[in-house]
């Protein structure tokens, strides 16, 4: 009898300790305060609505997470300029017509894996640490787009893109919404079932025994890289057929929140241990916090302080690193 | 105490301490030679490059990054990385031009409030990354945004004066020497004298190896929050060079800095792991990278491609600085 009671005791606790359901108690807290502060906060339409804000980050944040998971100090500051840059080639490219729209979303995905390959290739072969290779990438790609506009932004999306994002589909739930669930889906799938994500949990946790069990580091650090990339162009190009018109720093501001989604899902910082289940609800929250303050009125600034506040305290809950004396 | 580190120090094989005075040599050679080509290359293209005037102009727009690139050298040599830099240049220079607000009778205040809302960024950093024990990537990424929102509610548009005295001093000269060249010289100054105090030996130790220097009664802790502090005050004085610079406030003026400073610790040889290369090197490195951007500049190139321009140089500069022998890239 105790020890079935034990048993489930200590059960309780490993689902309770769980960042995913930490979050997730988060995540509905937070609605529940907006509600009492302000009534409607948690209507049907106004949740559907965060929901689809809380879409592009969660795109975005998938190729953080497979760079985080890679570990080695991964991580990818380069997304919010690479999201920025593919919806501004796609915005052009399209220029409001639906004619367009294959080519407008192919070419900013093609240069978005190229500008990843980069990175991988920067941080493999030149072994140029992860945040100083994406750093100056990052400063790359801001000239790219200032060398490609001339400084001003131009082009529409096409409204098929608008439709698809913005049109309501179920239950009056925006499309944005499925093709992030669905991303969700295919992505947890593959990072759980398929050699490929084996590979990446396997190298992200130790690299040398990766290597000594045949797989290929190199080429999964790559891939890793190259997939970062080419969700942020993905987010970047949804974000695009949410606001239909771009401008200059349409995304810039989604590269820190997207490491804080990830962190926040309880993804380990130095790789191998986490998934894309947990990002999701991160950036659920972290969009739901945003909302939050901007119905408290709180000035913009006030929300990148809280944007780094939230991120340092979730860092302290279950980031620490271990102390000197063991 | 005092004799007792020493005597930790030379008892060290002496074989290793020749392995680091020669791993020293080979980073610092190809910084110089970088240097000496960029100098060259701007010398053909500006042919008033070694005027007075000239050189009063480029140092004074040196200076700012070659005071980060020592702030961001002192946290990379213990272990650490500061990526809210940059953000502690905008908050400190945004805070000291409203403080001054124009008046040439603060400018002391000024200094006072700009280096101590440094150091005060710095401490922040510091407790966050040594007590508190998180990444110093993420956490300072996660403190620059704070530090940067800060600094859009003390200045939420670029404005305010820089007193006169302060902009016209900048651009003069002493006994035929511009005081932005001085500047530099008490800049490295600055750090040959910290060089000698037992805090920096402490935080070489720690960046070399924490668990090594904690054996060896190392306060490892305290070195690692100090040497984030020391950072923010420098950063703060690179934001009173910047102010006086420019001669007005923005509040968006750290943007490029955070990876500008790293940059220029790579490129002059610090290696990122911590515990080895000094700021001399980092200084040389700013410096190469600025005449870079200056030498681009000369070749005409478009204003829409001198940025991207800019970021290929500095990825360039830091694969060639990473792939040149001895450095400590690899793990």
């Amino acid at each position: 009898m105790s020890t079935i009671s034990a048993f489930t005791s200590l059960r309780w606790r490993k689902v309770a300790t769980n960042p995913i359901v930490i979050v997730s108690i988060i995540a509905v807290a937070l609605v529940l305060v907006g509600q009492l502060v302000s009534p409607g906060f948690a209507a049907y339409g106004q949740v559907i609505n965060m929901l689809r804000v809380a879409s592009f980050l969660g795109v975005i944040a998938i190729g953080q997470t497979i760079v985080i998971l890679s570990g080695g100090e991964g991580i990818d500051l380069s997304v919010g300029k690479v999201a920025t840059f593919a919806a501004i080639i796609g915005s052009r490219i399209m220029d409001g017509r639906d004619a367009n729209i294959v080519v407008g979303v192919v070419v900013p995905l093609v240069i978005a894996v190229i500008l990843g390959l980069v990175n991988g290739l920067g941080i493999i072969y030149l072994r140029i640490p992860p945040f100083v290779m994406t750093l100056g990438m990052m400063g790359v790609v801001q000239g790219l787009m200032l060398a490609y506009t001339g400084g001003t932004a131009a082009g529409r999306a096409a409204p098929a893109l608008t439709n698809l994002v913005n049109g309501r589909v179920l239950f009056s739930i925006p499309g944005a919404l499925f093709i992030w669930l669905l991303l969700g889906v295919v992505i947890t799938g593959l990072l759980r079932r398929t050699r490929l994500g084996w590979d990446l949990y396997a190298v992200g946790s130790n690299r040398t025994a990766a290597n000594l069990s045949g797989i290929s580091v190199k080429r999964t650090v790559l891939g890793a890289y190259v997939m970062s990339s080419m969700f942020a162009g993905l987010g970047g190009l949804l974000l695009l057929g949410y606001t239909e018109s771009v401008f200059l720093d349409l995304a810039d501001q989604y590269t820190l929140p997207s490491v804080a989604a990830v962190v926040v899902g309880g993804t380990l910082i130095s790789g191998g241990i986490g998934g894309y289940v947990g990002t999701a609800v991160g950036a659920i929250v972290l969009t739901v916090l945003e909302s939050l303050l901007t119905t408290l009125n709180m000035p913009n600034a006030s929300r990148i302080i809280v944007d780094g506040v939230v991120l340092l305290l979730l860092l302290a809950i279950y980031g620490r690193q271990k102390r000197l004396r063991a | 105490m005092r004799t007792d580190t020493a005597k930790v120090e030379t008892s060290s094989p002496r074989k290793t301490v020749w392995r680091f005075v020669m791993d020293l040599r080979v980073q610092a050679l190809t910084t110089w030679v970088l240097l000496a080509i960029a100098v060259t290359l701007d010398a053909i293209l500006q042919p008033t490059f070694f005027t007075l005037y000239s050189i009063t102009s480029n140092f004074a727009t040196f200076v700012p990054l070659v005071l980060v690139a020592i702030a961001q050298t002192i946290v990379v040599v213990g272990g650490g990385l500061d990526l809210s830099l940059g953000a502690v240049v905008a908050l400190s220079s945004v805070l000291a031009v409203t403080i001054m607000g124009g008046r040439g009778d603060r400018i002391g205040l000024g200094f006072l409030v700009a280096v101590g809302a440094g150091a005060a960024c710095g401490l922040a950093n510091g407790l966050i990354v040594s007590v508190v024990r998180l990444q110093p990537l993420i956490a300072t990424l996660a403190t620059a945004s704070i530090f940067s929102g800060l600094t859009l509610v003390v200045l939420p548009k670029p404005g305010g004066n820089v007193p006169a005295v302060m902009t016209e001093a900048y651009r003069m000269a002493v006994a035929g020497i511009p005081v932005s060249v001085l500047a530099v010289v008490v800049a490295v100054a600055l750090w040959l004298l910290l060089t000698r105090t037992k805090l920096m030996r402490h935080i070489y130790a720690v960046g070399g190896d924490p668990a090594a220097a904690y054996a060896s009664l190392v306060p490892v802790t305290r070195v690692r929050t100090a040497s984030y502090v020391l950072a923010g005050a420098f950063s703060g004085l690179a934001a009173m060079a910047l102010l006086a610079n420019s001669g007005s406030g923005d509040p968006f003026v750290g943007a490029d800095i955070a990876l500008n400073s790293i940059a220029a610790v790579v490129v002059g040889g610090v290696a990122l792991r911590g515990g080895r290369g000094g700021a001399i090197g980092a200084v040389v490195g700013a410096i190469v990278l600025a005449i870079a951007s200056n030498v681009l500049f000369f070749f005409n190139v478009p204003t829409t491609y001198r940025q991207l321009a800019n970021g290929l140089v500095i990825i360039s500069a830091l694969a060639l600085s990473v792939l040149s022998p001895g450095k400590g890239a690899k793990r």
